[in-house]
């Protein structure tokens, strides 16, 4: 017995050391901010915490802009937590004249943040035709409209690329429906392991000018405001409303007023964001589920953490 | 203490089966520490062959024997791959290329890796007709085929996933392969195969088993009759998000009956049948298989009756009462339209003929046969249960390019021409009830009606016809007779 916890003790040693030296190199870059203000660990069973989540329901405007095939629902079927984990489950069934439904998380009105450390831990659903997601939109995008308020997608993910997951900004200019400059985006290639496979930390430390993603603790890009080049002659954005300055607090930098014209270009996330967790069937980022494909498919997702600087 | 004694004896035990395999082996050491423990390499070919030993190369009967080669001017970045040369259809020393490569010695342990993979080009786009691995001339228990590869005139890497690496912890089979001229008119080429191995990947994932090919099946057999389990499938989703599916061997599934005394599925996927109804279900690595087979046992089975024709007066096909003539096979499968199953089988000490999946089914004889002064044709049918349309069959009896043939099984029995049907008023011919057998006598007509030549006849095919939903029969006493 002895020798055995010995070995053990070596062995968790060894581990600490390999993991601290490899912590310490990414320290720089990787999760920094260490003040947690929000966490949904999900360990209620029933519904999802109403403290800090709504439902979105319905098939919004254009399949949620998308063409996406799912009408999202509050139906425990749809959406509950149950062993700690928050499981969205998508059906493949007749409702309302969708056949798919499926949920959608927001913290709209209720959590939303500039700045800080947002990480979810998540496990993909495996299917065809499925689009899970963890992502933040501006929180003026009601005034504003979409791509005026900002989007930042942390995690998107589609089986036509079981190794890779990626992450995007979306804003005025580079929206994604724009040419020839698109969203700013890049994925992270797990290269000999599928995300449907495990679990998975998703995350993005974010800041004044600068949002870096990571995964698993591995930082695999940074976006800044040099990262934006866009197309003016077809992607003029003007704001209904600018965002006005705010004073720095204990908590928060100063936000810079957004003048209300002209924002193509402009960086639009030195702004408060709320989050977002879905999974979408279909649409055009992962194409319709394959014929005979196996449903419910279940995105799992371990817990929701933001923390601030 | 507990702990010394376990090693001590575990000492013992190696020092001991050393002393055994040092005794009964008088060759080199080195040899032993392989057969102690199996090697884990995952290489088959990368610039040669590795760790197969001196003789590893099984051609098929029939094939090309020396269509394998090692060709040390292509390679993928490298300067050897292995060559295989289809011969052209006509070619006098085999039609097709197709063989095995088997480790010569003892297995590989390959239960780390989950993937077969190969980079592969041919000298013009072709599909190869199945490539895989797990077959050694022995039970192939664990084999996995893919079947119809497209090959394209640049090197391309492709990926056959292992069905479950838990089973293959002592594989010979390492790789097997059968091409064939079918998509190129008979004429031959070459395609090369580099970087052979077995891999860990890691991208595989999404199993989705199948037996009968996914579906829910109901199989009407007799008690005492086993029943094989076809169309196994394990489909996976590879690192390119593409989902491939292999066909795989039957001990890759756990299989389970809703009732074992009634229907028993050992692991080569036979089902041994008693009276009554059972569900056959599989798991693969503790997924559970789509796909369900509903035994039903509708009674014990009966032989056909011994015929009682005089033997000077018949020449016979397949039976066990007369000599028969040579034949080639009861079954020569004619792709890609056959899906007949099946063929030889002993009942009861019988020979029988047991046809599933029943389109059409051929019987070709080694020499052709004059059966110029025979009256009729007869055989014997049986079906386990008669189905509620049309059974609706013809005869066809054929010599190189003439041929009769007999409609049988309707509700009126019918001969035809090749012009058109013409009503025989001999025939009685339906088949009332199941599991009795149903002797069918097929009058012979003057080649004048039929064009048949009757000094050459060398194939009788079985075929259903027009609406009727045959599935499953049994054939016995095909014989030609004179009255």
């Amino acid at each position: 017995m002895h020798k055995t916890t010995m070995l053990f003790a070596t062995f968790a040693f060894v581990s600490m050391i390999s993991f601290t030296s490899c912590d310490t190199d990414e320290t720089q870059t990787v999760a920094t901010f260490t003040n947690l203000v929000m966490a949904d660990e999900f360990d209620v069973e029933g519904a999802p915490n109403s403290e800090f989540w709504n439902l979105d329901t319905g098939t919004g405007f254009d399949g949620w802009g998308n063409n996406e095939l799912q009408y999202y629902t509050d139906r425990p079927e749809n959406v509950t937590v149950q062993n700690g984990l928050l499981v969205i489950s998508a059906l493949e069934e007749d409702y309302n004249g969708s056949s798919f439904t499926s949920a959608k998380l927001i913290t709209k009105g209720k959590f939303s943040q500039a700045f800080g450390r947002f990480e979810a831990r998540i496990k993909v659903p495996g299917g065809s035709g499925l689009w899970p997601a963890f992502w933040l939109l501006g929180e003026n995008d009601d005034i504003d409209g979409w791509p005026q308020c900002g989007e930042i997608d942390i995690m998107e993910y589609r089986r036509q690329e079981p190794t890779k997951v990626s992450g995007s900004i979306h804003g005025p200019g580079y929206s994604g429906e724009t040419s020839p400059q698109g969203q700013v985006t890049k994925s992270y290639d797990l290269g000999s392991a599928r995300y449907d496979d495990d679990f998975h930390v998703f995350g993005i430390e974010w800041g004044y000018q600068y949002i870096n993603y990571y995964i698993d603790g591995v930082l695999y890009n940074q976006i800044t405001p040099a990262d934006i080049a866009v197309t003016p002659t077809d992607a003029v954005y003007t704001l209904n409303d600018g965002v006005e300055a705010v004073e720095a607090t204990e908590d928060t930098p100063a936000v810079e007023a957004v003048e209300p014209t002209d924002v193509t270009g402009d960086w639009v996330f030195n702004k408060p964001f709320y989050i977002i967790i879905n999974l979408a069937v279909g649409g055009n980022f992962p194409g319709n589920p394959d014929i005979g494909e196996t449903f419910p498919q279940n995105m799992l997702v371990d817990y929701v953490r933001v923390y601030k600087q | 203490m507990k702990n010394i004694k376990f090693i001590y004896s575990k000492t013992m035990l190696l020092t001991g089966l050393l002393f055994v395999i040092t005794m009964s082996c008088e060759r080199e050491i080195s040899d032993q520490s392989e057969f102690a423990t199996l090697s884990k390499t995952g290489e088959i070919f990368t610039d040669s062959p590795i760790g197969l030993g001196s003789d590893f190369y099984f051609p098929y009967s029939g094939s090309k024997a020396n269509a394998w080669s090692v060709d040390e001017s292509e390679g993928y970045e490298s300067y050897a791959s292995m060559r295989f040369d289809v011969p052209n259809a006509n070619d006098p020393e085999g039609s097709y290329a197709g063989g095995i490569l088997r480790v010569d010695g003892s297995g590989r342990d390959l239960t780390e890796f989950d993937a077969l993979t190969f980079w592969a080009k041919a000298s013009q786009g072709v599909v190869i007709g199945e490539i895989g691995f797990g077959q050694d001339f022995g039970l192939n228990k664990y084999q996995v085929s893919e079947i119809n590869i497209s090959l394209g005139t640049n090197w391309q890497k492709y990926v056959i996933p292992i069905p479950d690496p838990s089973k293959l912890f002592d594989e010979r089979g390492m790789f097997w392969y059968s091409a064939g001229t079918q998509n190129t008119g008979g004429n031959g080429y070459t395609f090369w195969i580099d970087e052979l191995k077995f891999e860990k990947l890691g991208t595989i994932g999404q199993p989705r088993p199948a037996i009968v090919n996914g579906e829910d099946v109901v199989k009407n057999v007799f008690a005492g009759i086993d029943l094989e389990l076809t169309d196994l499938t394990q489909t996976f989703n590879l690192g390119n998000g593409l989902n491939k599916t292999v066909s795989i061997a039957p001990s890759y599934f756990d299989f389970s009956s809703s009732a074992p005394h009634i229907a028993f599925v050992n692991e080569f996927g036979v089902i041994n049948v008693s009276n009554g109804t059972a569900v056959i279900t599989a798991t693969l690595g503790g997924v559970e298989a789509e796909g369900s087979v509903t035994v039903n046992a509708v009674g014990e089975f009966e032989l056909a009756p011994a015929p009682t024709r005089d033997p000077s007066d018949v020449i016979s096909v397949f039976s066990d009462t007369y000599t028969n003539v040579p034949v080639d096979f009861f079954n020569g499968y004619w792709q890609p339209y056959q899906t007949t199953l099946g063929g030889e089988i002993i009942i009861n000490g019988q020979n029988v003929l047991k046809y599933t999946d029943f389109n059409f089914v051929g019987t070709q004889l080694s020499n052709p046969i004059d059966i110029s002064e025979m009256t009729h044709f007869s055989v014997d049918i049986l079906m386990p249960v008669v189905l509620p349309t049309d059974i609706d069959m013809l005869i066809v009896l054929k010599a190189e390019s003439s041929l009769q043939q007999q409609r049988i099984g309707g509700q009126t029995y019918q001969w035809s021409d090749q012009t058109g049907d013409i009503n025989d008023t001999e025939a009685n011919g339906t088949f009332e009830e199941g599991g009795v057998w149903k002797t069918f006598k097929i009058p012979i007509r003057p080649t004048s009606e039929t064009g048949l030549d009757k000094t050459a006849v060398n194939i009788i095919i079985i075929e259903r016809i027009k609406s009727s939903n045959v599935t499953d029969l049994h054939v016995d006493n095909m014989y030609f007779f004179k009255e």
